[in-house]
């Protein structure tokens, strides 16, 4: 369809120009012309320094984590038939948070944390999932408020966690809890999965646009209902796993992006979730530029900048819902 | 078309005895109506003949095949669903809601075509609602959201059609169109397997009626050999009176001068 084309040519066109503007913004600003300069293989080697080993890889982080947050936050949306529905309201990200604040805590530092926090997702996923199928019915209201609660408890974890950590230990922990770019990990994987999630939604898409109408009617137009959530569950924990190990705990992009999406271009999935992937992505590139000029030369978490825009949001929708 | 049938089927309602076994098969060209109190289940008979359910015992088949050796794609080219009631979670459009009546009939990988799009169109036009269908559902009335899940259906377009309650929320005149709509399908060859509450649009319209008793009885057959006061006043515990108009019964219920019917 001609419109979606010029929907996701638009998204494309905006992801490249956040992109553009974060590489180039910062402590020492760099012209359009230098950065594209250091982008050709010219330019000086304090400006190649600066774009290519530390700009460029946090941008791209940004950008895939943004992305997977938004793409996660639109299928749980699906799933739950819930416009609520989002990795961090779920809990998913307090999992993660947990684990990574253990790994701290036990005083190792890198890949260990990330791993740790991957598996927090993961353990997180399962509980919520697990304990909203219980002995009934996997009921959306059942499964939302179950998140909610665990979120509630990995909180009060968090605090505890917090709480016994030697001092020296806090200022990380806390800048991972707020979500933060800044030790920039390798957006390789995250950019691999994001791509690969858009190209294997297209085929699901519509399967997921019926499965929208409630999985009653999904079954009836021929969708294999049970499969599929299943499908969309464990993508969408993977896809947040792999953010929060990039970024820490960053909120409500996964909330805010699909629903902003869903207003404009409506709620066709094909169309939706590679706009997430972009637009999510865009916003979190946005946001962390934002996070690193606001108070130069020092910098805010980017997952501060992103709750300031989401709790109103977040609150909005649920004024607004009946 | 592949006829859908019912062999020793015993629905599965949780805490209800089994009662009678369901033996019927819908023919082409058929009109079925299910009359019987409310919570006898006929909902889960419907549900369990589109096999969105599993029976409690026997099977249904469709030309033949148990609904579980058919794939659910395959089963949904077939026989489509009116369902009573419709969640949305996320606002869609009239058309867009239409339009997923094509779903069965799409490889994954295909975009809905002008021609999925004229149908869905066309659905919308033979229901009245074709200049809704920019409008977004959950702002609609509620008759105006019946005909669109009736023309969700007829987008789809199976050769049986299950519907619960099809005429719910319709004011008269769009009873008669539906009903009317739904006879024509029949006479292209398609079957027709619908619950109804009301016993004169059954009269009227159905030309195979099944009934089903609060006890788990049920029994089922022609028109003319259910629609009797007797049978009827017993499956509703309900005094009725009966007339002829243009040559089919008309059921009225008796006043409740007796308390002890009511």
């Amino acid at each position: 369809m001609p419109g979606y084309s010029r929907a996701l040519a638009v998204l494309a066109a905006l992801s490249l120009v956040c992109m553009a503007l974060s590489v180039s913004v910062g402590s020492a600003s760099l012209s359009v012309g230098d950065t594209f300069a250091v982008l050709t293989g010219t330019g000086t080697p304090i400006q190649q320094t600066l774009v290519l080993e530390l700009r460029l890889p946090r941008t791209l982080t940004g950008f895939a984590t943004g992305g997977l947050l938004a793409v996660a936050g639109a299928l749980m949306q699906v799933l739950l038939r819930n416009p609520l529905a989002d990795p961090y309201v779920l809990g998913l990200s307090g999992g993660a948070a947990v684990g990574a604040l253990l790994a701290m805590m036990a005083g190792v530092a890198g890949a260990v944390v990330s791993g740790s926090a991957f598996a927090g997702a993961l353990l997180a996923t399962f509980l919520v999932f697990g304990l909203a199928h219980g002995t009934g019915s996997w009921t959306p209201s059942r499964l939302l408020l179950t998140g909610v609660v665990v979120a509630a408890g990995w909180g009060a974890l968090i605090a505890l966690i917090l709480a016994m950590s030697p001092a020296r230990q806090l200022p990380g922990m806390l800048y991972w809890l707020m979500g933060d770019l800044s030790p920039a990990a390798n957006p390789v994987p995250g950019l691999i999965l994001l791509t690969l999630v858009c190209l294997l939604v297209f085929p699901l898409g519509r399967s997921l646009n019926v499965l929208a109408r409630g999985p009653m009617q999904a079954a009836a137009l021929g969708v294999s209902v049970r499969p599929l959530e299943w499908t969309i569950y464990i993508l969408a924990s993977l896809l947040t796993a792999t953010a929060v190990t990039m970024a820490g705990s960053v909120g409500f992009v996964g909330l805010v992006v699909p629903h902003m999406l869903r207003l404009v271009l409506g709620n066709d999935q094909r169309l939706i979730l590679p706009a997430c992937a972009m637009a999510g992505g865009s916003l979190l590139v946005l946001a962390d530029t934002l996070a690193r000029v606001v108070i130069a030369p020092e910098q805010l978490p980017v997952g501060v900048i992103t709750a300031l825009l989401g709790v109103p949001t977040f609150l909005y929708l649920l004024y607004r819902s009946r | 078309m592949n006829p859908l049938q019912a062999r020793e089927l015993v629905i599965d309602i949780p805490g209800r005895s089994s009662g009678q076994p369901l033996n019927f098969t819908v023919g082409p060209g058929e009109i079925w109506g299910v009359l019987g109190p409310n919570g006898v289940g006929k909902t889960t008979l419907l549900h369990t003949l589109a096999g969105l359910r599993p029976p409690r015992s026997g099977s249904v088949h469709l030309g033949g095949h148990s609904l579980v050796e058919w794939k659910r794609r395959q089963v949904s080219q077939q026989l489509g669903l009116v369902f009573q009631d419709r969640q949305d979670g996320f606002p869609a459009t009239v058309l867009e809601t239409a339009l997923i009546g094509r779903h069965p009939w799409l490889s994954p990988w295909q975009m809905e075509s002008a021609e999925d799009v004229g149908k869905a169109r066309a659905a919308l036009e033979a229901l009245d609602v074709g200049q809704l269908r920019d409008r977004l559902v959950n702002t609609l009335s509620g008759g105006e959201r019946q005909r669109v899940a009736i023309a969700t259906v007829l987008t789809q377009s199976p050769d049986t059609w299950l519907l619960d309650e099809p005429t719910n929320h319709l004011d008269l005149h769009h009873q008669v169109a539906v009903l009317g709509l739904l006879r024509a399908r029949a006479r292209k060859g398609c079957s027709v397997f619908m619950c109804l509450h009301d016993l004169n649009l059954a009269a009227r319209w159905c030309d195979h009626i099944l009934l089903l008793f609060p006890g788990g009885e049920a029994c089922w057959g022609e028109s003319r050999q259910m629609l009797v006061p007797g049978a009827l006043e017993r499956l509703y515990g309900q005094k009725l009176r009966t007339a002829e108009i243009d040559g089919a019964p008309v059921f009225v219920p008796a006043g409740n001068s007796d308390p002890q019917s009511s």
